[in-house]
């Protein structure tokens, strides 16, 4: 009854085909078929935000979701955040204000950040600790993620407007 | 926490879907966004034989303007509510309420039939199709029916959704004018389920009362209930301290880890008094 | 200090926000935390825990379980026995305490819900998970003693029918007239009973071990998510009864700690004891319910506290009673006494106190284990003397602040020594307050509250004065029999290339350690720090050392890398000296070269010096070694422990209808003694304050009556996160600890002390015009209610 699936979908842009067992969660599927160990499990309920991933351009829980509903979808994770080069000043703004500690969190909260950036203007401290209320991190405190989302927002604000 | 195995069908259609559950039996379980589904497989709180995939049947996704309504697609997701310029014009009280919605992740996955269909007795939605008085367009094997919201929430994680019956839309009347709505929810964090909430619509004013009110509160009973009592004093035109005094009178309340049921009481009533205020205030100053 | 003077140079990196070199990873997903290891032929491991918080184990029929696709091995408690010893969980200094041989997995009695008691191992988790389902265990469910003092009434149920009672430990301390400070005329007396929850400390990393033997070398190899590698060495050697040297410790990534992952764990354990069994690795990586059933829990206090102060305002004794409940077991092998013992300890501690008298009692029950959590056993302190500071100000008409004022210990006054026998020095509680009044306008702050009462809004301030216990020495846990070090080593190298490698028993948990070794290193080696590689977490690599705990990690591992790189430096100057033919003080070292100690002339390069004594021995001037290598070892010797001090201060707002508090501003002063990187200090604090309000406002451990845990998801226990937190502010007072020669002092924990007494009276300030007051912990909007008779 429970027989594997086979699922075609791309990851941080290459493709990928495998057979999966119905009850694989998506995250599983990214950390032990794909082999990549960026997103991590951290309550499989749903809560923690650690396994947030990039589905079709919107965060989403990776515990929440089975791998044969990622069929034809492109996701990215953090691996393909950080060797697309995409969100380089994001990343390095997070090393700068270390806003990463044990850096179990980093992930899912990269992409949750990325996510609230990436609708542009500045958003207030209280916008973007709303945006990650979602992500849950031990060690920080927060503050420190919210100052490097702040800078970020406000160089690229600052870029944009040059351009413009 | 893996769940345990289980077998997986795609279906293209409503109809299809509504097949394959009638030939899965009791023990399938139609999947959404998974939002809430997932978390209890996880853990193991539910064992079904079959996932029947629904994810992904367009027909049921999206939002219509009727006659005098919008119908939303059952799996319309929390984060296309959020951003949709017609719930934002028709159905303001939705509007507002989707942002207490979990957190943005979870509203890009979950939709609005799934929370509609679960009926947690502390969400959001359920409580604002009650008191928006939505239609829920249900298929079954026996063809397609409507349950109107005041007789669709039943109990505890219980609706008039039979076995094997699918929610496809939810059809909610655009308010009519001079109608206002309220809404306010105390949770311990954000995005929590709340300790207490409150979705209310109000009709337009008569004299010192309402030509009608839809009261409803989520987090306090085994669904979201509407208050009567609450009701009735407002279209009487009582004033706020009143409404809220009478605002659980004759309602079962349930106490959880958060908040004893005398606090749930307590909270619904602080809710709609100050709801009620904003409101009076705000129609004062035009 | 000579490394403070030295800020202009270049390569001078201690004292600077240097970021961490080894963050970047992280942040790029190339971590390597235990579960993304995959070994060959690994197995996975889940475990059948008591439904039950107390209950005899009659039958267990695996059978059917042994048969399930994917299962390889089904262990009972006296499977696992056959191969592992139980552990005692007490230390010998902590005199009378008691606590009988723990199994890692249940035998004949499962005292907590959430206990293991059978273990399977399959080729998948998910399928060890299946065959679970298919394990009877068939229980006598025996009564449950879950109320810590009801269960130490004499009818009460034993827990270990071969004790006497369900005590642990008992201490008493009592020094100076008590009874005559509370009688004297004119004396201001309070008194409170305050409840401490249990809390949980929630790492985002569930705890996670691989175990690999190999049989052919008889060699065992922990993958290991923790804290103390030669800790967990120890105690798998002397449990599996292997030799210490065959059983190695490799601790890479961990996703948080906070005291979590410092103990042992009767999964992890039957782990290691799997793989001997089926001599080949077993992964066993908790998930979240196991680790709400599974990792410590801690606090969990009742407290009744009385103070006096004189009619000048000067306190003139306290006393405390404290009962603390700590699950069915002391954890092994630092047991579980150690929480209220720093409690009764440290009450009272930042202040000038003649008199003093303290009663513990520490409680077995059919709990989670309680044991050190980051912390340990300050915030209960600290809230405690802070509550009944701010009481005794409002009692007697005076301001919280100048109460404070009048009664901190002088920073003029060290060393000094508290009733309780804690001896102080270095420490600067008056200029920390005074600075943290400044830093927060305690004035405008203090009539803003007023004005806003006046308008039906009700804010607070509260204030707390604070010690922690940092850099212990081994009269923490070595003296009472622990295998457990208290001194750390460091090791340091020049390869042929002139890049510095060093290795330090400190471990790296996510706060910084390899940073500031790094930076210690390549200050004094006068290097670029990206050219310092750094190794940590090894117990086949660093030297023998303690770990992470107590906030030692700078104070001690840093030291032991500021000694072991400044005897390499020595070594290179001399080596130096000799090729270049002059006096090692003629050179220093700059940039990556050997320079004239003058005019920081180049005189030649350490990659070039390094390729001449390890590859042209023969250029060498005879008698001298070739070798660019140095060790250091550093422990604290003349104090027990090095203690630290700050203040801090909450200011919140309650609405009195609904009982919610909002944060509206965090402040916090503390002295560190030098610092090593500032952003790391602050973000330690940061962190630690975070942690702390969690206790205070959101985390609790909700038991029902029979000793069933009701919260065990992240949707029930609440953590603190983004939104409901706020920005805090930090300055600092510097005054270095003389017991070292870099002078640093523990940062990790002092955030964690002070913030839940801070959050609780800012509280109580807000309350108080309206007849309320709160002693409970967390403060949830119910019980603020409740204070306030609303419900």
């Amino acid at each position: 009854m429970s027989a594997p699936v086979q699922i075609t979908l791309s990851i941080n842009g290459e493709p990928i085909t495998a057979t999966v067992a119905p009850r694989m969660m998506l995250v599983d599927f990214l950390r032990e078929v794909a082999a990549l160990t960026g997103t991590h499990l951290g309550c499989a309920h749903g809560v923690c935000g650690a396994c947030t991933v990039r589905l079709d351009g919107a965060s989403v829980r990776s515990c929440l979701m089975l791998a044969v509903q990622a069929e034809g979808t492109e996701i990215e994770t953090i691996e393909g955040l950080a060797d697309s080069g995409a969100e380089a000043d994001l990343l390095d703004a997070f090393h700068r204000h270390n806003a990463v500690q044990c850096g179990y969190c980093s992930s899912g909260m990269l992409v949750s950040a990325a996510e609230l950036l990436a609708q542009g203007g500045v958003p207030d401290r209280a916008t973007i600790r709303d945006h990650i209320s979602g992500n849950y991190c031990r060690c920080t405190g927060y503050q420190s993620i919210v100052d490097a989302v702040e800078e970020v927002a406000r160089t690229r604000a600052g870029k944009a407007g040059a351009g413009a | 926490m893996k769940s345990s195995s289980f077998a997986y069908r795609r279906a293209a259609t409503a109809e299809e879907a509504v097949a394959l559950a009638r030939e899965a039996g009791e023990d399938a379980r139609f999947l959404a966004g998974g939002q809430s589904l997932l978390a209890a497989l996880n853990f193991r709180l539910d064992e079904p034989c079959m996932l029947i995939d629904i994810g992904r049947i367009g027909a049921l996704r999206g939002i219509r303007r009727v006659e005098g309504a919008l119908k939303i697609g059952a799996l319309t997701r929390h984060a296309e509510i959020a951003a949709s310029v017609e719930i934002a014009k028709h159905l303001p009280l939705v509007a507002q309420a989707i942002h207490e919605v979990a957190h943005p992740a979870i509203r890009n996955r979950g939709t609005f039939g799934g929370s509609i269909a679960l009926a947690d007795a502390a969400a959001e939605m359920p409580a604002c199709a009650l008191a928006l008085g939505a239609r829920m367009h249900l298929l079954g094997p026996d063809g397609p029916r409507r349950v109107a919201a005041d007789e669709f929430f039943l109990g505890l994680y219980e609706t008039a959704l039979e076995p094997g019956e699918l929610l496809t839309h939810v059809e909610i009347p655009i308010p009519p004018a001079g109608a206002c709505h309220g809404f306010a929810e105390l949770a311990r964090r954000r995005g929590d389920y709340a300790m207490a909430g409150l979705a209310m619509m109000l009709g337009p004013r008569t004299g010192a009362g309402r030509d009608w009110a839809r009261i409803v509160f989520f987090g306090i009973a085994d669904r979201a209930v509407r208050s009567p009592s609450a009701e009735a004093a407002i279209v009487a035109g009582a004033a706020p301290e009143e409404c809220a005094a009478c605002a659980t009178d004759g309602l079962d309340v349930f106490g959880d880890m958060n908040a004893a049921e005398s606090t749930k009481r307590h909270y619904a009533a602080v809710l709609l008094r100050r709801e009620l205020d904003r409101i009076s205030d705000e129609e004062n100053r035009v | 200090m000579s490394v403070t003077t030295r800020y202009d140079r270049p390569n001078s990196y201690i004292g600077k926000s240097v970021p961490r070199p080894n963050a970047v990873r992280l942040l790029h997903g190339r971590g390597r935390y235990v579960d993304d290891k995959v070994l060959p032929r690994m197995l996975h491991a889940a475990f059948l825990r008591s439904p039950h918080a107390h209950a005899r184990i009659l039958r267990i029929d695996a059978a059917a379980a042994r048969s399930m696709p994917g299962v390889v091995a089904v262990f009972d408690g006296n499977d696992i026995a056959q191969v592992m010893t139980p552990w005692v969980g007490v230390l010998t200094h902590l005199s009378g305490m008691r606590s009988p041989p723990q199994p890692a997995l249940a035998r004949d009695v499962a005292r907590w819900q959430g206990e293991p008691v059978v273990m399977v191992v399959a080729h998948s988790r998910a399928a060890a998970e299946d065959a679970l389902e298919r394990i009877e265990v068939e229980y006598e469910p025996l009564v449950p003693v879950c109320d810590m003092q009801a269960a130490l009434a004499p009818e009460a149920p034993r827990i270990h029918p071969e004790l006497d009672s369900n005590l642990c430990w008992e201490r008493k301390i009592e020094v100076g007239d008590v009874d005559a400070a509370f009688a004297a005329q004119g004396a201001t007396v309070v008194e409170r009973s305050f409840t401490f929850g249990r809390h949980t400390g929630v790492t985002l990393e569930p705890r996670a071990v691989i175990a690999d033997y190999d049989p052919a070398e008889d060699r065992l190899t922990m993958h290991y998510s923790g804290q103390a590698p030669h800790m967990m060495q120890a105690v798998i050697a002397r449990h599996l009864n292997m030799p210490e040297a065959r059983v190695r410790v490799v601790a890479q990534d961990v996703g948080g700690s906070f005291g979590i992952k410092i103990h042992t764990y009767g999964d992890e354990m039957a782990t290691l004891a799997a793989s001997k069994l089926l001599r080949r690795p077993v992964k066993f990586v908790a998930d979240r319910l196991e680790s709400f059933q599974s990792d410590i829990h801690a606090r969990d206090h009742r407290i009744t506290a009385r103070a006096a102060i004189d009619g000048e305002g000067r306190l003139t004794a306290v006393e405390i009673d404290d009962i603390t409940g700590i699950g069915p077991y002391s954890v092994y092998p630092r047991s579980s006494g150690i929480e209220g013992n720093q409690v009764i300890n440290l009450t009272g501690a930042p202040y000038d106190l003649p008199a003093y008298r303290a009663r513990l009692r520490v409680v077995f029950q059919n709990k989670v284990p309680m044991c050190q959590y980051r912390a340990v056993g300050h915030p209960i302190a600290m809230a405690v003397m802070e509550g009944l500071m701010d009481e005794m100000a409002a009692a007697s008409g005076r301001d919280p602040a100048e109460l404070r004022r009048l009664n901190l210990r002088a920073d003029d006054s060290y060393p000094s020594a508290s009733p309780q026998g804690m001896r102080f020095a270095d420490l600067s509680h008056q200029a920390c307050l005074e600075k943290l009044l400044d830093l927060m306008d305690y004035k405008t702050l203090r009539a803003e509250c007023d004005r806003l009462r006046q308008q039906g809004v009700y804010r607070g301030i509260g204030l707390v004065s604070m010690v922690e216990v940092t850099n212990p020495s081994p009269m923490f846990y070595g003296v009472g029999g622990a295998p457990i070090a208290a001194q750390d080593g460091a090791s340091v190298r020049l390869d042929a290339s002139g890049a510095v490698h060093v290795s330090n028993s400190i471990t790296e948990q996510g706060q910084g350690t390899e940073a500031i070794l790094a930076q210690i290193a390549a200050e004094v080696m006068g290097v670029d720090i990206s050219t310092v590689h750094v190794v940590t977490g090894d117990t086949a690599v660093v030297p023998y050392g303690g770990g992470t705990w107590a906030s030692r990690g700078a104070g001690i591992g840093g030291e032991a890398m500021y000694q072991a790189a400044r005897a390499l430096r020595q070594q290179i100057l001399a080596t130096a000296a000799a090729i270049l033919q002059t006096r090692p003080e003629k050179l220093d070292l700059c940039e990556g070269q050997v320079v004239d100690a003058d005019s920081l002339e180049p005189r030649i390069p350490l990659s070039d010096l390094a390729r001449m004594v390890y590859y042209r021995g023969n250029e060498l001037p005879e008698g001298l070694q070739p070798e660019l290598i140095a060790s250091r070892h550093f422990k604290v010797s003349d104090y027990p422990f090095v203690f630290t001090n700050g203040a801090m201060a909450s200011y919140v707002e309650v609405d009195p209808e609904t009982g919610m508090v909002k944060l509206l501003g965090h402040w916090v002063v503390e002295d560190v003694g030098t610092i090593l990187n500032e952003k790391l200090v602050d973000e330690q604090i940061r962190g630690g304050v975070v942690q702390g309000i969690g206790g205070a406002l959101f985390e609790e451990c909700l038991y029902s009556q029979d000793g069933q845990l009701l919260n065990a998801t992240m949707a029930d226990y609440l953590v603190p996160m983004a939104s409901e937190m706020l920005d805090i502010h930090i300055a600092h007072v510097v005054t270095p600890t003389r017991t070292s020669e870099l002078g640093a002092k523990g940062a990790g924990e002092a955030g964690t002390a002070g913030a839940p007494g801070a959050v609780m009276n800012a509280v109580n300030d807000a309350l108080r015009p309206l007849g309320a007051h709160m002693a409970q912990m967390p403060m949830t909007p119910e019980r603020i209610l409740r204070a306030l008779g609303r419900v």
